[in-house]
């Protein structure tokens, strides 16, 4: 069954074309990746998808529901977490409480309840800080639960980034450039933590990419997107081989060193 | 495994709030300080309350607000009409029990008149946002500063819809029963309804708007309803302080909620740390008493000095300690609960990107004690 469904998805910027007639689908447990060249309206996708921006034409389905005219927040409680190309972490906000920020929809307590700190407030607040105790530990962040996000180095601060959308339980991830600013060590960890994750939390990841060897080595599908449109779809293999990926995007170089690893 | 630290501290905070009850109390019952430094102190409690509100819309939720006097205006008229009449038409109650002496009739209508001068600024809160909340940063600081005009105009006029406001007259005949014990258990009652709603899932919800409203919006956040929380409640704060204040002055004259007086809280509340409740609360008090205190120290004739002299000390602040006097450090009970770290099974992959902790992993439940 097919997690997200997107047909003719068009996007206009007053006259600029930022998106145009973009098809695109993914089943459950798919790990696919999007990628081209700056400006080809990958980012603008992703955010037609969580419904910060509303599409000009065409229809988004999650879970075969129509997403189209949602508000963010439907979309996210819906079941799509996402993360953003530069880390957004709450910053003025302790580790700890990035990640329990995820677990207000399902609070389960009022205002009320909040104000007056009473016996169903103590209760649910402990469950989601334990849940939330939880999630940091699966991320090695449990001792930095008290420090403000703000003051964490950048690899720390993406990883909260990454346990707070987890921590939403989505069914759908989408991941914006999860290794940019990354070195190649660091951004070759992040390959096996998107694997790994998505065997243990059951996920259908959507990725932008712009680090070759990452898209190559994680993803099963990729779909390129040339000035807002579908240059190519495929496997990695054929992908690196397409010539028009190649002229858009690759660049010769490029295609034969990834040809040769 | 993991526990929420329990922590008894409410006996400290009891006899702290006990002690400054029973000083204050204490000194304008022997008349150790003037009528005049009682009503000052008072003054500043009240501004507490009203700064309080605005951290909650400027502080944690980020949003420029400079019509907070426009609120408290609300609340101070519409309180102060309800008392008006009362104190002249209801029925008296005269209560002497335990040597307290107090009109039952009165007190209750006071509360009621309060309540609802607080549930009046709420509401117009709420119906005004719902136009200008769309607003972000500067252009909802503008619409918030232009309803305060809007306001301030509507009271200088409003004698000719309720004769009684008497317009730019100033409107008088309001009861004086603001007093100490009222305005410190309002003030208490204000700083637990703050302390307890931010540290909670809703105000992890609003300070979250001020981080970043986007990236609250993808988690899940109706980050809109939020804001209109935020401002509804700070609002609510400043029409139960304006109720107050109309009931300690018993005059209310429309300069006094004119848009310049907006610029009060706000000065109080980055002057102390915005986003911090331990700064506002200091701030309200220095602030109040720099002003007053300034007023005394100053030469006859020189007094106007002081909005020259207390100016520079925020310039001084702000060049210094840009956060604000206590930023957002929160003292004593005001501080949020502490947490105890939690162990738990940890992704290989994680662990190794960027710590260099020992391996826990199958370790499950470190510290399991349940």
């Amino acid at each position: 069954m097919s997690v997200l469904k997107i047909k003719k998805l068009t996007k206009y910027f007053g006259g600029l074309r930022a998106v145009h007639d973009f098809d695109f689908s993914i089943d459950e447990g798919e790990l696919v990746g999007l990628i081209g060249p700056n400006g080809a309206g990958k980012t603008t996708i992703f955010n037609m998808v969580s419904e910060i921006y509303p599409p000009t034409a065409g229809e988004i389905e999650f879970m075969g529901q129509s997403i189209v005219g949602l508000k963010p927040h439907q979309v996210a409680q819906l079941g799509i977490g996402r993360t953003f190309q530069k880390i957004r972490v709450f910053k003025g906000m302790s580790v700890l409480d990035n990640v329990r920020l995820a677990y207000h929809p399902h609070a389960g307590y009022s205002i009320k309840d909040a104000v007056l700190h009473n016996a169903l407030f103590s209760k649910r607040e402990k469950e989601l800080t334990e849940r939330a105790q939880e999630f940091l530990s699966i991320f090695g962040l449990e001792d930095k639960q008290d420090e403000l996000c703000g003051s964490l180095p950048y690899g720390d601060q993406h990883r909260v980034e990454i346990a707070r959308a987890l921590a939403t339980e989505p069914k759908l991830l989408m991941l914006d450039e999860p290794t940019s600013g990354m070195n190649p060590r660091e951004a070759l960890e992040m390959v096996d933590l998107i694997k790994f994750l998505r065997d243990k939390f059951k996920l259908t990841i959507f990725l932008i990419e712009h680090r070759m060897r990452v898209v190559m080595g994680v993803c099963e599908r990729i779909t390129v997107i040339d000035f807002g449109e579908i240059i190519a779809r495929g496997e990695p293999a054929e992908i690196r081989n397409d010539p028009k990926v190649i002229e858009a995007y690759l660049g010769e170089r490029m295609a034969k060193e990834l040809a040769a690893a | 495994m993991k526990k929420l630290r329990s922590s008894s501290s409410w006996l400290p905070t009891l006899l702290f709030l006990l002690l400054v009850f029973g000083t204050m109390q204490f000194v304008s019952s022997l008349n150790l300080i003037s009528v005049y430094w009682q009503q000052v102190f008072m003054s500043a409690c009240i501004m507490a309350i009203s700064a309080l509100g605005l951290n909650l819309i400027y502080g944690y939720t980020g949003l420029f607000h400079l019509g907070q006097a426009a609120f408290y205006g609300i609340g101070a008229y519409t309180s102060a009409l309800i008392t008006y009449y009362w104190s002249r038409m209801g029925p008296k109650l005269p209560i002497d029990f335990l040597g307290l002496h107090f009109d039952l009739s009165m007190t209750a209508m006071f509360l009621l008149a309060l309540l609802a001068g607080a549930l009046m600024a709420a509401i117009v809160a709420y119906l005004i946002g719902l136009p200008v909340l769309r607003l972000t940063g500067d252009y909802f600081c503008i619409a918030s500063l232009g309803f305060n005009v809007i306001v301030y105009v509507l009271f200088n006029n409003a004698d000719r819809l309720i004769p009684v406001m008497k317009g730019a007259r100033g409107m008088v005949g309001i009861p004086r029963w603001t007093s100490w014990p009222w305005v410190f258990i309002f003030t208490v009652l204000a700083l637990f309804g703050m302390r307890n709603l931010v540290y909670s899932s809703v105000g992890r919800a609003i300070i979250s708007i001020r981080e970043d409203e986007d990236a609250a919006d993808v988690m899940g956040i109706d980050t809109a309803k939020y804001r209109t929380l935020a401002f509804v409640i700070g609002s609510l704060y400043a029409g139960l302080a304006g109720g107050l204040y109309a009931h300690l002055y018993t005059f209310l004259h429309p300069t006094c909620f004119a848009w310049i007086k907006s610029c009060d809280p706000f000065l109080i509340v980055v002057f102390g740390g915005a986003g911090g409740m331990t700064g506002t609360i200091v701030a309200s008090l220095v602030w109040t008493f720099i002003l007053e205190g300034l007023r005394v120290l100053l030469p006859r004739g020189f007094e106007s000095w002081r909005y020259v002299i207390y100016p520079l000390i925020m310039l001084m602040i702000m060049l210094f300690r840009p956060g604000g006097i206590l930023g957002r450090r929160e003292l004593g009970f005001l501080k949020p609960k502490g947490i105890e770290v939690a162990r738990v099974e940890r992704v290989p992959a994680a662990a190794s990107a960027g710590s260099d902790r020992p391996e826990e992993r199958g370790s499950k439940d470190v510290s399991s004690e349940d």
